[in-house]
C-alpha cells in the first residue's frame, strides 16, 4: 500500500530532468530540413554553414560590372551613390581601423563578407547570387583591399581562413548578465 | 517567404520628387506650443474635416490641426534614392505622455531597407540550431501562448547629440516607448529545448537584407519579447509587421523587425549588424551596449518658443537600460543647482518616464537641464564629467549625456551645447 502510494512521486523523481527538457505548450510543429535548408543563411565565423562552391577575384571583377555592383558602388568601388568599398590610403603601418567602415577590410572575419553580399545584395535582387558567384565577388572585395593575392581562391575551406588585418583588433561585447551596470566602476 | 516587394518604380518616383522638391525644411513640423493654424504639411488640407464620415467612424485620424510629424535624421532622406527608409525621428518635442503614438514611433533598419508588406497567415517564426526540437510557428500559434504586455523604449545607438542639432528631433528623435504584447522569447526557447552549447542566438528578419543580430543568452532568456502588437494593435509595419523582437535596453538595432527566424548557436555570430556596431576599444563596447540612463526636456526644447513670462510646465522624459528610472532632477540655471522633478505615473523598467517641473520664467536667459538615476544607481553625466572622467573629450559609447537647452529673453528656445 505504502509502496504504491509512493510510486508517482518515485516516477516524478526519476523523470525530472526529461520533463524539464519537454515542451510546456505542444504548440508549433517541426520543420522538416528542406524548411530548414531554405532559410537558414547565417554563416557562422568559423565557416561552417559554408555552401560549396569557388570563386576568384578575376572571376569577380567581370561579375562586379556584370551584376550592376558598379552602377551604386563605383566602377572602382571608390564612388557611387552607395558605400565605398576599398579601405583609404592610409600608408603601411595605419591602424585597420583609421582604413574606413568599409565591410571587406574592417570585418574581423572574411566569412561576414561572404554573408552580407549573400543576404544583402545586390540591391533589389537579394538572394538572386549563387554560392560561386558570392564567393567570386568576396575574393574581388578582399584582394582589391589588399586582404587576399590577386590569384587566391575562395572557398568554404579558405575563406575562414583568411587573415582579416581586425581578426584579433576588436573588443569583445561584455558578459552580460541581468542588473548589471553598463561598465563596472563608470558611474554613469 | 511571406515578404511582398513593394512597387520599386513608385519608390523611385517618390525618391526623385523628395530629391526634388521637398526639402527637409519643407516637412519641418510645427514645433512649440504654438496653435498649429497656418502651418499645414504639405497635402493636408486647411478646410474643415469632417470627422463623422462611415470611414473616420470606422477607423479613426488626429485633428488636422495637428501636424507634428517624423523627419529623417542626420541629413540622409528616407526613402533615398534608392527608396531605402534609413533613420526616421519621433518629434519628441511634441509628445505628451511617455508613450510614442505608434505611427511616430521612430524607424530605423539595417543599412536602409524597404518596408515589407507581409501577408501574417503566410508568416512564420522558425528556432533551430542547437535545440532539443526545432520548431516552426505561425502567427496564430505564436498567440496562444502565454502573452505578456510591458511598456518599453527602443533606442538608436545613433541617437547622439552635438552641436549642430538644432531641435529635438534631430538630438534625441530615435528614441520611443511603446507598450508591446507578446511572448517571451524564454518561453519559446524552453519549448525547443536550448542545449548546453546555445550561449548566443540569432535573430534575423524577413525584409530584403534579412536583417540579423547576435544576442546573449542571457538576455535571450531574461526579458526579450517576441512581440506581436504595439499600443493595442498588431505591430505598424514601418515596427516590423507582424512579428519583432524587443530588447529591453539595448541598442535598438538588436531589435530585429519582421523577424522570421532564430537560431541558436554557440558563439557570437559577427553579422553585418553586429560588425557595424563593432568597437575597437573594450569600454567603448560596453558602453555602446546596454543603454545608460538618459534624459531630456521635451518641452521647453530646441526650435520651440515661450510665448511670454510667467507660469509653464516643463516637461520631459527619463530612461535607462539598466532598469527602472527612481530619480529625476532638472536645473534652470545652467547646472549650478537642482531641484527633483515630479515623475509622472509608475516608472517601468526599460520605459520611458514623463516628469515634469513647475517653473516660473522671469524673461532672463536660462539654461534648462534634466539628469535621471537609475534604480542600479548610474546617474546620468554632462558632457564635461564624461570627459573628465575618460580624459578626453567626446562622449564615449551611446550618448546618455544632459542635453541643455537655452531659453533667449525673446523666448526662443536653442541648443545649448556648445
Amino acid at each position: 500500500m505504502r509502496s504504491l502510494k509512493l510510486l508517482p512521486f518515485l516516477i516524478f523523481l526519476g523523470a525530472g530532468s526529461a520533463l524539464a527538457q519537454s515542451p510546456t505548450f505542444g504548440l508549433g510543429r517541426t520543420p522538416n530540413d528542406e524548411e530548414i535548408r531554405a532559410w537558414d543563411i547565417s554563416i557562422s565565423p568559423t565557416g561552417e554553414e559554408l555552401p560549396p562552391g569557388r570563386g576568384t577575384a578575376a572571376e569577380g571583377r567581370r561579375l562586379y560590372l556584370q551584376k550592376r555592383c558598379a552602377r551604386c558602388h563605383g566602377v572602382d568601388a571608390t564612388e557611387g551613390r552607395a558605400p565605398r568599398l576599398v579601405k583609404r590610403e592610409r600608408g603601411p603601418d595605419a591602424d585597420p581601423w583609421s582604413l574606413g567602415r568599409i565591410l571587406p577590410i574592417r570585418s574581423p572575419y572574411a566569412t561576414a563578407v561572404w554573408d552580407y553580399i549573400n543576404r544583402g545584395m545586390p540591391l533589389g535582387e537579394e538572394g538572386t547570387l549563387t554560392a560561386d558567384e558570392v564567393y567570386a565577388i568576396t575574393a574581388y572585395l578582399l584582394s582589391i583591399n589588399g586582404v587576399i593575392p590577386e590569384d587566391a581562391v575562395m572557398d568554404a575551406q579558405s575563406l575562414p581562413m583568411v587573415e582579416m588585418p581586425n581578426r584579433d583588433n576588436w573588443a569583445p561585447l561584455p558578459d552580460w548578465k541581468p542588473g548589471m551596470p553598463r561598465l563596472a566602476g563608470y558611474p554613469y | 517567404m511571406g515578404s511582398k516587394q513593394p512597387d520599386r518604380r513608385a519608390f523611385l518616383k517618390r525618391g526623385a520628387a523628395l530629391a526634388g522638391g521637398l526639402s527637409l525644411g519643407a516637412v519641418e513640423p510645427a514645433i512649440g506650443q504654438t496653435p498649429a493654424s497656418g502651418q499645414s504639411v504639405e497635402g493636408q488640407s486647411q478646410e474643415a474635416q469632417d470627422y463623422s464620415s462611415d470611414e473616420l467612424i470606422a477607423y479613426g485620424q488626429r485633428s488636422h490641426h495637428v501636424t507634428s510629424v517624423r523627419e529623417p535624421v542626420n541629413g540622409r532622406p528616407s526613402p533615398d534614392e534608392f527608396g531605402l527608409v534609413f533613420h526616421v525621428g519621433t518629434p519628441l518635442g511634441d509628445q505628451m505622455g511617455a508613450i510614442t503614438p505608434s505611427a511616430l514611433h521612430y524607424v530605423g533598419t539595417t543599412r536602409g531597407s524597404f518596408v515589407p508588406d507581409i501577408d501574417p497567415a503566410e508568416h512564420r517564426l522558425m528556432i533551430h540550431g542547437l535545440v532539443d526540437r526545432e520548431l516552426i510557428f505561425t502567427m496564430d500559434e505564436l498567440k496562444r501562448f502565454p502573452s505578456v504586455t510591458r511598456l518599453h523604449f527602443i533606442e538608436c545607438a545613433g541617437n547622439r547629440t552635438s552641436s549642430r542639432h538644432r531641435t529635438i528631433v534631430d538630438s534625441h528623435g530615435m528614441t520611443s516607448c511603446a507598450e508591446w504584447t507578446g511572448v517571451l522569447l524564454r518561453t519559446l526557447l524552453e519549448e525547443a529545448g536550448v542545449q548546453d552549447e546555445g550561449t548566443w542566438i540569432v535573430a534575423e528578419g524577413v525584409e530584403e537584407v534579412k536583417g540579423a543580430s547576435s544576442l546573449p543568452m542571457a538576455k535571450a532568456m531574461d526579458d526579450i519579447l517576441v512581440a506581436y502588437a504595439m499600443n493595442g494593435e498588431p505591430i505598424r509595419p514601418q515596427q516590423g509587421f507582424p512579428l519583432r523582437i524587443v530588447v529591453p535596453g539595448f541598442e535598438g538595432i538588436l531589435s530585429v523587425k519582421w523577424l522570421r527566424r532564430i537560431k541558436v548557436v554557440d558563439r557570437f555570430y559577427m553579422t553585418y549588424n553586429d560588425y557595424g556596431h563593432l568597437r575597437q576599444d573594450s569600454d567603448d563596447a560596453a558602453l555602446s551596449y546596454q543603454i545608460g540612463p538618459k534624459s531630456v526636456i521635451t518641452f521647453p526644447s530646441g526650435g520651440q518658443e515661450l510665448t511670454g513670462t510667467g507660469f509653464y510646465e516643463v516637461r520631459g522624459l527619463a530612461w535607462s537600460g539598466g532598469g527602472v528610472v527612481s530619480r529625476v532632477e532638472v536645473s534652470t540655471d545652467g547646472g549650478e543647482s537642482w531641484m527633483d522633478a515630479d515623475i509622472r505615473g509608475t516608472p517601468q523598467r526599460m520605459a520611458h518616464t514623463a516628469f515634469s517641473f513647475n517653473w516660473t520664467w522671469d524673461g532672463s536667459e536660462a539654461v534648462l537641464m534634466s539628469r535621471c538615476t537609475d534604480e542600479i544607481g548610474q546617474v546620468q553625466p554632462s558632457r564635461e564629467q564624461v570627459a573628465e572622467f575618460w580624459g578626453r573629450s567626446g562622449v564615449k559609447g551611446q550618448d546618455n549625456s544632459i542635453q541643455p537647452w537655452r531659453i533667449e529673453r525673446d523666448g526662443s528656445v536653442h541648443n545649448a551645447i556648445t
